[in-house]
């Protein structure tokens, strides 16, 4: 996994609350078998008519938002669906966080494992970097996942909370496959107390 | 470890393979379920990394997601498709995990067929890479879903590392109405406590109105809890939640079962415990629900309108009024004057034999409107044969509804079935996101006697007053 330590970069805002993962990358993109590729996808039926052209207007295709690579949207981010895809086209689109009042459980545990930062802040913080990122060209964010900290040039600054253990998986870039393996000890005790029910134990039928 | 322990602790507790300091615990998962739209990259994983499956007798597989409800053997045209269905089947003969595949009788939807077959037992940990993986916590399990990198993670470990969720217990005094359901109550609960009102939480259900629920009806309560932000749903596991797992095919037998039902039975929540929040309803406020916006807590009761927009704060006027707007909606609307184009009736929150049961017996002696579509699709192989044993499928038929195969199919339209640009659905399923069940289509969440009522009067109508035949 990617390490996320530090990142600066320019700020869009998505003025809505509940963005649901049906929105985030609608079901019909989500029969391909890569982890790749998802991008383009990404918030398509706002971003597009049903004919495939854009739609003018929605504001992740306004020029002055280009290079744009953390999102900052309303509460309760990424609801509904598990689909991790969700995450895949944001990254793949090239965010690299979201920032809001709050996310969706499951949305959050798939950012951790793509290396991809949910930041949580205040309603009212969250308020304040969207009328800065309509109100000033090329507004700039930096996300300090070191100190748990966001901060611009113009004297905005706020703490965010992160769990200890994902923050370190975070910025190390651990794959927690590998952590949970270090447990194989325990695990397997586990196993040998409590064996797969016997039902389950005959093989798969041809 | 305190002495009085909820429903969600035990089960947590038991679990626990490791508690490394300054990380998340890890807990043992009982039982994995595994479908073709989120696992191919977890098994590609797998493979990238020289991993196997460490307990393939423990994860069970089955295409629903994105699989034709046309006649068995119509051959697949979403080519797309058709290569995620066949990488399922490559994937489960290549790591030896059982499938449910398209031509199986036990085929269905993966949580239909959980508790069906006895899968599902009390005091289990389930994960699926699907949210509504809440819907087994009904059998008083732990269930949940996970993304893509967590399905591989369990595949290669059996656990996962997990922050401990906090616990709220929702407490329903009272009976539900005749003519209310269980998907009412859920959308009654949603319609309070808000998309996000659960987040982080594991919620129990508890009260008389719960206890009172069938099994089905638990399993679609639990099923919702996601739409309340809850990480899962449980209901503690009783007498009937014993008789029902009772004879399933993987229910275990004998001597194992006495022993089972004995753990079962110190499963409940302890009198005394504590939960990190509490909400109590009375049943007695529950009524017929509709959702009239594109979340599944923009709800009316069906004698009720659409709700007016200026009392609201800034955030939720704008999301509703953005809701109407896309739903093609104006305040004040009566919500019995909405007329509808499609009926679906199906999903992992409505689709097995009870939900079916009511449905049939509103159309019983009627015939769908001559402006709506309206389809029942069965939410498994065993359902589908059920119904027509009983006469159910006769019933459908013969009022004019679709009787289709066992699948996903429209609740979130992955496969052809789908709402056309500004077609407006009664839908039994859980989600009426923009889109959700086609682009453009306008979904409206009920039950699915009302889903019926709806298909036959052409528009929304209050089931209590329904005169059944």
């Amino acid at each position: 996994m990617k390490p996320f330590r530090e990142h600066r970069g320019k700020v869009v805002p998505l003025d809505r609350i509940n963005v649901d993962t049906d929105q985030i990358i609608p079901k019909q993109f989500l029969k391909r078998i890569e982890r790749t590729g998802f991008g383009q996808f990404l918030f398509y039926d706002w971003r597009f008519a049903a004919d495939g052209k854009k739609n003018s207007g929605f504001v992740l295709d306004e020029p002055r938002y280009e290079g744009m690579s953390i999102l900052v949207a309303g509460k309760n981010f990424g609801c509904g669906s598990s689909r991790e895809h969700a995450v895949w086209a944001l990254a793949d689109f090239g965010f690299r966080a979201v920032v809001s009042s709050s996310f969706a459980d499951i949305f959050a545990n798939n950012s951790t494992k793509n290396g991809f930062l949910t930041v949580r802040l205040s309603e009212s913080e969250v308020a304040e970097l969207m009328r800065r990122s309509r109100e000033t060209k090329d507004y700039q964010l930096t996300i300090d996942l070191e100190q748990c900290e966001v901060y611009d040039d113009q004297g905005f600054r706020a703490k965010f909370p992160v769990d200890e253990f994902v923050r370190h998986c975070l910025l190390n870039g651990l794959d927690d496959i590998g952590l949970t393996l270090q447990h194989e000890a325990e695990i397997t005790a586990y196993e040998s107390l409590h064996p797969a029910p016997a039902a389950l134990q005959s093989p798969p039928q041809p | 470890m305190p002495t009085k322990q909820t429903l969600f602790e035990k089960i947590w507790d038991a679990h626990l393979v490791a508690q490394p300091s300054g990380r998340s615990p890890i807990i043992y998962i009982d039982l994995h379920l595994v479908h073709e739209v989120t696992s191919p990259q977890a098994f590609d994983g797998l493979r990238v990394a020289g991993r196997k499956v460490r307990q393939p007798s423990r994860t069970v597989a089955t295409v629903d997601h994105n699989i034709p409800t046309e006649p068995r053997g119509t051959p697949i045209t979403d080519l797309i498709a058709a290569k995620q269905i066949a990488a399922l089947q490559a994937n489960c003969k290549g790591f030896g995990v059982r499938l449910f595949d398209m031509d199986s009788p036990d085929q269905g939807i993966v949580h239909v067929i959980g508790p069906e077959l006895g899968l599902t037992q009390p005091g289990m940990t389930i994960v699926c890479g699907d949210s509504h993986t809440s819907t087994h916590g009904a059998l008083g399990a732990l269930a949940f879903g996970i993304g893509t990198s967590e399905v591989e993670h369990v595949l290669a470990t059996q656990c996962l590392a997990q922050q401990t969720p906090k616990t709220m217990k929702i407490e329903v005094r009272g009976r539900l109405a005749e003519g209310v359901t269980a998907k009412d109550l859920a959308l009654g609960i949603i319609g309070q406590i808000g998309t996000d009102g659960a987040t982080g939480h594991v919620i129990e259900y508890a009260g008389e109105a719960v206890r009172g629920l069938s099994m089905e009806g638990r399993m679609t309560l639990c099923n919702m809890s996601i739409e309340a932000g809850a990480r899962a749903g449980m209901v503690a596991p009783d007498e009937k939640t014993f008789a029902y797992v009772k004879g399933k095919r993987f229910a275990p037998r004998d001597d194992e079962w006495r022993k089972a039902v004995e753990y079962w039975r110190g499963l409940p929540t302890d009198e005394g415990a504590r939960f990190d929040k509490v909400v109590e309803m009375d049943a007695a406020q529950l009524c017929p629900f509709v959702t009239w916006g594109t979340n599944p807590g923009m709800v009316a009761p069906v004698t009720g309108r659409i709700p007016e927009v200026g009392s609201l704060k800034e955030s939720e006027r704008r999301a509703t009024e953005l809701a109407l707007q896309y739903m093609g909606l104006e305040p004040g609307k009566r919500i019995e004057d909405i007329g509808i184009d499609r009926v679906f009736i199906g999903s992992c929150t409505n689709s097995r034999i009870e939900d079916l049961r009511a449905a049939a017996q509103v159309a019983k002696g009627y015939h769908v409107s001559s402006k709506v579509r309206a389809m029942v699709v069965p939410g498994s192989q065993a359902i589908k044969r059920a119904a027509e044993r009983e006469g159910l499928a006769r019933i459908f038929l013969d009022a004019g509804f679709e009787w289709r195969e066992s699948g996903c199919s429209m609740c979130l339209g992955m496969n052809p079935d789908i709402l056309q640009p500004g077609e407006r659905c009664a839908s039994t399923s859980n989600r009426n996101f923009e889109g959700r069940q086609g682009r453009g289509g306008r979904t409206h969440l009920v039950s699915p006697m009302m889903a019926a009522a709806a298909a036959i009067a052409g528009h929304f109508t209050d089931i209590r007053n329904w005169k059944f035949q």
